[in-house]
């Protein structure tokens, strides 16, 4: 049963503090384990239910933007850097050869015109906690030859080839605030064919 | 474009020989409902105290320091699960920390003792790993396997691990492979070499008799990854203990060299960058110059076909030891076979064979006990114990199973270990009337690779004959 509001917990930032409101961890009483065969005990069961805070740090602009329609990377700029230039996607805050802070760059336009599919995954399997619709389709997302690396997303729309075109959606009504806010959709797709909440 | 500078390329060097004493391992399986880890444990060392003629108390009273290997605490809902076994085991108050590299955790472990005594600090160091992972359901384990993946940019997307795996397999499928059905029954060959070699040894959890039909007809996973492509999910205990020379011999005449190294790659496979391949002693610069052309796609390294942890650990380990070219300088290898697929990449991160070409190494038969080709010995048999396919996959004991299957064939007594009835009665499995002996004959030196998820911590561990070093101290 999904929780009302009144049952889930929250979480500001206040004078620089976490501050917790609304209801955390339900108790739920823990059941012996019996072997059927023997009728031995065996065991207990301990359940839980936990909530972690967790702070994004230098990458909450990579996931804020994600709300609003855009992608953002991040590019070593330092001129003494062997990798100046290489811009990062995954978004690092810091450079990783010159542990300098990399610069926030938006990187929707270029996503458009370059991301294309350099692996693919088709699977039935998730694990507790998924929310995305099976099959999953998980697509590797290379750009032009400027962003280094190769970013993991799903395909919400149209079956998955390697170097195949594919552009990005963005959870802009409701966003989550999480990587789930990214997905891509094979080039052609129309807006109408989008899930719910996401738009180009 | 990653470099490496000249010092990060040191060779690793022991400051003094390192000797693998003994070895033990427990029972495996998918699930212990009336076990606790503990009682696996003990399981193990009391099995290395047995294989040295000792009670367990007499080989304690050798130990100095401990390294435990046990990956995912979340599952257990214990922390500091390490001093319970420490406990347990009866050795307070001597010195413990505990290891975590994922599937390379039972490596790792053993590359903390093995620095331990190569250094000084202690003259007999225990390394022991377990891993329990039946204790929730599957999907919250799938969950829980699925925080081993970089938590803001992957776990949510599915809490699955296999999927940001098999986007590795699916590339080199695709470029490798080039989708043959050849490959395709290739990868199945070592889903039935191995789940067969199990069928020998008592200690294993996924015994099968199969063909290569069963694999390629079993469900699908992941295309191109079915069922019996995948590894096993076991709960189990394995245990080395190494030594400086003089205790080596103290609790045996006839202890083994050791040497191991590590390497590392991104944790998000996303985070890969190109570089050059760091070649291994068997290979020849400009040897990989047509590579793309042979291979169309083939123009990243490691991109996501290869293992550069592996690579490097090799690359280091290979030096240490003075082996040049694996084949021709080992007799058997214990290799991290979590998918066949993956299995065949790492053949080429090692120098089995070079990149492009690692399906050879199970085409030509050298990769048998007995070459079927030839019905003569293979050149250099991998995973007689069933490997993580057959045998077991509990994570913190797996590298530690691989370092005592390796130590089992040198000291040519991988037959006690395997065949005594009174083991197939104990552990409640059937010994199958057709056992055949797989000791790989006149064994003296193999390697055991221990290998993490994507490919984010790899060991690489030598044992040898030490009449039969390939270098001079
Ligand atoms: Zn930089």
């Amino acid at each position: 049963m999904p929780k009302t509001d009144d049952e889930k917990g929250y979480v500001d930032v206040v004078n620089g503090r976490y501050k917790p409101r609304g209801t955390f961890h339900v108790i739920e009483k823990n059941q012996p384990i019996f072997n059927k065969d023997t009728g031995k005990l065996a065991g207990v069961t301990n359940p839980r239910d936990m909530t972690y805070i967790h702070s994004y740090g230098g990458e909450a602009i990579f996931f804020e933007s994600l709300g609003k329609g855009k992608l953002m990377a991040s590019r070593c700029d330092n001129e003494k850097c062997d990798s100046k230039g290489s811009i990062f996607e995954p978004f690092r805050i810091y450079c990783p050869d010159c542990l300098r802070k990399a610069k926030p760059v938006d990187i929707t336009e270029k996503a458009r015109k370059t991301a294309k599919i350099h692996s693919f995954i088709i699977t039935e399997r998730s694990g507790a906690f998924n929310t995305l619709p099976k099959p999953i389709k998980f697509v590797n997302v290379e750009f032009d030859e400027e962003v280094v690396t190769i970013l993991m997303s799903v395909l919400s729309v149209g079956e998955p080839e390697i170097g195949k075109k594919i552009i990005p959606i963005f959870r802009t009504k409701s966003p989550t605030y999480t990587i789930m806010d990214l997905m891509f959709v094979a080039e052609g797709t129309k807006e109408s064919d989008l899930p719910d909440g996401f738009t180009f | 474009m990653i470099k490496f500078s000249e010092k990060q390329l040191k060779i690793p060097k022991l400051m003094r020989p390192v000797y693998l004493a003994t070895v033990g391992m427990s029972k495996f399986d998918r699930a212990f409902p009336e076990t606790r880890t503990e009682e696996l444990c003990i399981d193990a060392l009391t099995a290395a105290s047995d294989f040295v003629n000792m009670t367990p108390a007499e080989l304690k009273s050798y130990i100095h320091t401990c390294y435990y290997g046990h990956f995912a605490d979340h599952f257990g809902d214990q922390l500091l699960g390490e001093a319970v076994i420490h406990d347990r085991l009866g050795l307070d108050p001597l010195g413990t920390i505990g290891v975590k590299t994922g599937g390379a955790t039972g490596g790792s472990a053993m590359w903390e003792a093995v620095k331990a005594v190569a250094s000084g600090y202690s003259d007999c160091a225990l390394a022991l790993g377990w891993e329990r992972m039946d204790e929730v359901p599957t999907d919250e384990g799938n969950h829980l396997i699925s925080c081993a993946a970089d938590k803001d940019w992957e776990t949510p997307l599915g809490h699955i691990y296999t999927g940001y795996y098999a986007v590795m397999a699916q590339r080199y499928w695709k470029i490798f492979g080039k989708e043959e059905e050849s490959f395709r029954k290739t990868m199945a060959e070592v889903a039935v070499k191995n789940r067969g070699y199990a069928r020998m040894n008592p200690h294993a959890h996924g015994p099968m008799k199969i063909t290569v039909d069963d694999v390629i007809n079993s469900p699908i996973v992941a295309a191109p990854l079915r069922a019996l492509d995948c590894c096993l999910m076991s709960v189990g205990a394995a245990c080395g203990i190494v030594c400086d020379e003089k205790t080596a011999y103290e609790i045996t005449n006839n202890p083994l060299r050791i040497y191991i190294a590590a390497g590392s790659h991104t944790l998000r496979v996303a985070d890969r960058r190109n570089m050059k391949i760091p070649l291994l002693p068997n290979e020849k610069p400009g040897q990989y110059d047509n590579l793309a052309k042979e291979f169309p796609g083939a123009d990243r390294y490691p991109g996501f076909t290869g293992f550069l942890a592996a690579r490097m650990a090799a690359w280091y380990a290979y030096r240490m030891a003075g082996v040049v070219d694996p084949t021709d300088d080992l007799d058997v290898v214990e290799l991290h076979d979590a998918f066949t697929i993956s299995d065949i990449q790492t053949y080429e991160d090692i120098g089995i064979r070079p990149y492009g070409q690692g399906r050879d190494y199970i085409e030509s038969g050298d990769a048998y006990v007995i070459n079927p080709n030839t019905n003569k010995p293979g050149a250099l048999p991998s995973n007689p114990s069933g490997g993580l396919i057959g045998c077991m996959h509990a994570v913190g004991a797996t590298g530690l199973m691989q370092i005592a299957e390796i130590g089992y064939h040198i000291w040519n007594r991988w037959d006690e270990i395997h065949e005594p009835q009174e083991k197939w009665d104990a552990f409640g499995r059937e010994k199958p009337s057709d056992w055949t002996s797989l000791q790989v004959k006149d064994a003296n030196r193999g390697l055991a690779i221990s290998h993490a998820g994507v490919g984010s911590h790899v060991t690489c561990t030598i044992l040898m004959n030490p009449n039969k070093l390939l270098k001079e101290d």
